[in-house]
């Protein structure tokens, strides 16, 4: 029995329609797509915007004196003041967090990953996780404060509001990010390639350190660099821990170490007070040209995180 | 290592050496402590939370909680109304912001966009995720304030709630988008084709087959970004308009202090040093709210998430 045929005959009356019907344009889908398309334009407007303004803000300051600018310390006088202390804090605060959440939380995603049981006790520090990471940042300020700064134990090692219990503070906060982004990067290894390894006699440590986190490395570093970056530039949490935001005299060198238990400031706070200072040539042209060196610190950081992933991704094809 | 015979086996020749297995158990151990930590933290939180607010509930005088003129910690006024009506009103304007423009790109980014199209317009979304709070809230007062809000409102402060609000509004997007993505992603290829195969257009496939398909993702999407909204400290704490207090005052074209920038002025100002009452304790009275609050979202934000990992 021959197929129905399919009217290919348009010349009759339901051919005609539904001719009509193909060729006629769908305005409204076409509507449709631009208006999705000119939101995601709308938010890249919003960014290029944003940018003009704060370089053109920041511009006098930028092109005027910026060495002065970089290397001065908190002044009442808005033509001396200047990032240094800023500067080094936020150095200081990034190392700390990465020194203490890298293997905290590398170590949580492998145990997680790898050799956590199918019970209840998994689950909960699976949920507890998620939740930590939904915890506004103002309330791991008040953990930091209670706990880093004020609690017994941590207050003689901290040594109060110094940068090592705003180090801490943030890397707790930046911790459950870690460990989610080390745990879905360790997910995305081939089941094969540890088999291979057990087969050839690996222990489950050798097969993890040696088969799972060289090809998981990639993954693992864009999402621990993209997390420090957010703790350089998180802010409430360290003016909780009680961060100056006045007046640091001393500006010691870079590396002297023992100021992590020292008084001390970041960029954040100190964009944050200028941009409250009555006088404009703080609450704009400062602010502005400090802003422009936090965005081009935390670019830094992402563009390391794009080069390291890139070398370790050759590797891997290698 | 000591030789194997063949049919001489010993089980201790079989577990491999003693050094190799020692180093396996305390690997697992680190492991299960790093895990425990999270754990730790929690209790901490807690912890830090509950004593002082507890120390607050008893001390404070609850008549200067309600129907005060403001919020006022240096004087003892802490209306706790006044501080949550700002909350809402920022959140608020942030999701009118937020939810549209963010549901808008992951539909093209999900349905419409090709691979090459999706690798130029997704780092926009990227970027501004990477943004720091404190810049968008200088944007907030440079730019929002009195080029977009006091264009519209000619009476509205020179800093306000409204620019506040659309500036956290700008945070939240990225999480929007790539939260409703996943959502979108999600959804199984074959309903688009069946929906194709009855001859519904791409826009019509879109709106009325995958979008519900995708509702409690969408819907995850939706309460995270409340969350994080009501969460976000630096750019009402700049942006708002209030210094260190704020008068009572339900219209957010005026200035006026969230719960988290209350939270900020009570531990930077003065105000924490001195103050009529249990100022300071305040604080962590409002951070307990917060914490629950948003507690809340999240753990109906992770069911619906989990619904829609169900269901696929």
């Amino acid at each position: 029995m021959a197929a129905p045929a399919i009217p290919t005959d348009t010349t009759g009356r339901a051919g005609e329609a539904l001719e009509r019907l193909r060729r006629r344009p769908d305005i409204g889908g076409r509507v449709f797509q631009l208006a999705l398309l000119s939101s995601l334009l709308f938010t890249l407007l919003v960014l290029v915007v944003l940018v003009i303004q704060v370089f053109g803000d920041g511009s006098s300051v930028i092109t005027g004196r910026l060495g002065g600018f970089l290397t001065g310390g908190l002044s009442s006088r808005a033509a001396r003041a200047g990032i240094a202390q800023g500067l080094r804090g936020t150095f200081y605060l990034c190392l700390i967090t990465a020194i203490v959440a890298f293997p905290l939380g590398i170590g949580a995603a492998i145990y997680l990953e790898e050799y956590a049981p199918r019970n209840k006790l998994t689950t909960f520090i699976d949920i507890n996780i998620r939740n930590l990471a939904g915890v506004p940042s103002v309330v791991y300020g008040i953990l930091g404060l209670t706990i880093f700064v004020k609690g017994f134990g941590f207050r003689s090692l901290t040594g109060g509001s110094t940068p090592l219990a705003a180090g801490l503070t943030l890397a707790v906060l930046v911790l459950p990010v870690v460990i989610i982004t080390t745990a879905e990067a360790l997910r995305s290894v081939p089941q094969a390639l540890k088999e291979a390894g057990y087969g050839v006699g690996g222990t489950q440590w050798e097969v993890i350190r040696d088969h799972m986190l060289p090809y998981a490395a990639p993954g693992i570093l864009t999402g621990t660099l993209l997390s420090i970056a957010r703790a350089a530039g998180e802010a409430a949490p360290l003016i909780l821990v009680g961060t100056i935001t006045g007046y640091l005299t001393d500006v010691p060198s870079w590396f002297d170490v023992s100021q992590i238990r020292g008084r001390f400031t970041a960029m954040p706070i100190v964009i944050t007070t200028w941009a409250r200072q009555p006088q404009d040539e703080f609450r704009i042209d400062n602010t502005a040209a400090a802003i422009v060196v936090l965005i081009v610190f935390v670019l830094l950081l992402n563009s390391a995180a794009i080069v390291l992933r890139n070398r370790f991704e050759k590797r891997r094809e290698a | 290592m000591t030789a194997l015979h063949p049919g001489h086996w010993d089980i201790s020749e079989l577990q491999g050496s003693p050094r190799r297995r020692r180093r396996e158990r305390l690997v697992g151990r680190l492991a299960f402590a790093a895990a425990a930590v999270s754990i730790l933290i929690s209790v901490g939180i807690v912890y830090a939370l509950l004593f002082e607010a507890i120390q607050f509930m008893l001390d404070v005088d609850w008549s200067r909680t309600w129907g005060q003129i403001g919020w006022i910690p240096r004087q003892g006024y802490v209306d706790l109304p006044t501080i949550v009506v700002a909350s809402l009103w920022v959140t608020l304007i942030a999701m009118i912001v937020a939810a549209p423009l963010g549901l808008a790109a992951a539909i093209y980014l999900s349905e419409y966009a090709d691979a090459r199209v999706r690798r130029i317009l997704k780092p926009v979304l990227e970027i501004l995720a990477g943004v720091p709070s404190v810049v968008l809230g200088y944007f907030a007062l440079r730019f929002i304030a009195p080029d977009v809000v006091g264009n519209v409102f000619t009476s509205a402060a020179p800093a306000n709630l409204m620019a506040a609000g659309i500036g956290v509004g700008l945070l939240t997007i990225p999480l929007v988008a790539s939260i409703s993505e996943d959502a979108l992603a999600a959804v199984p290829g074959s309903l688009r084709e069946a929906s194709a195969g009855l001859g519904a257009r791409k826009r019509s496939t879109s709106l009325k087959v995958v979008l519900p398909a995708a509702l409690s993702g969408l819907t995850a999407a939706f309460i995270v970004a409340v969350s994080r909204a009501i969460g976000e400290t630096m750019v009402v704490y700049i942006a708002g308009g209030a210094a260190d207090s704020a008068v009572k005052n339900f219209d957010p074209t005026q200035p006026g202090l969230t719960m988290t920038a209350a939270m900020a002025s009570v531990a930077s100002g003065t105000d924490s040093v001195a103050g009529v009452g249990p100022t300071f304790q305040s604080l962590f009275f409002v951070g307990l709210l917060l914490f629950l609050i948003t507690l809340l979202l999240n753990l109906v934000a992770d069911r619906f998430v989990r619904r829609f990992r169900q269901e696929y």
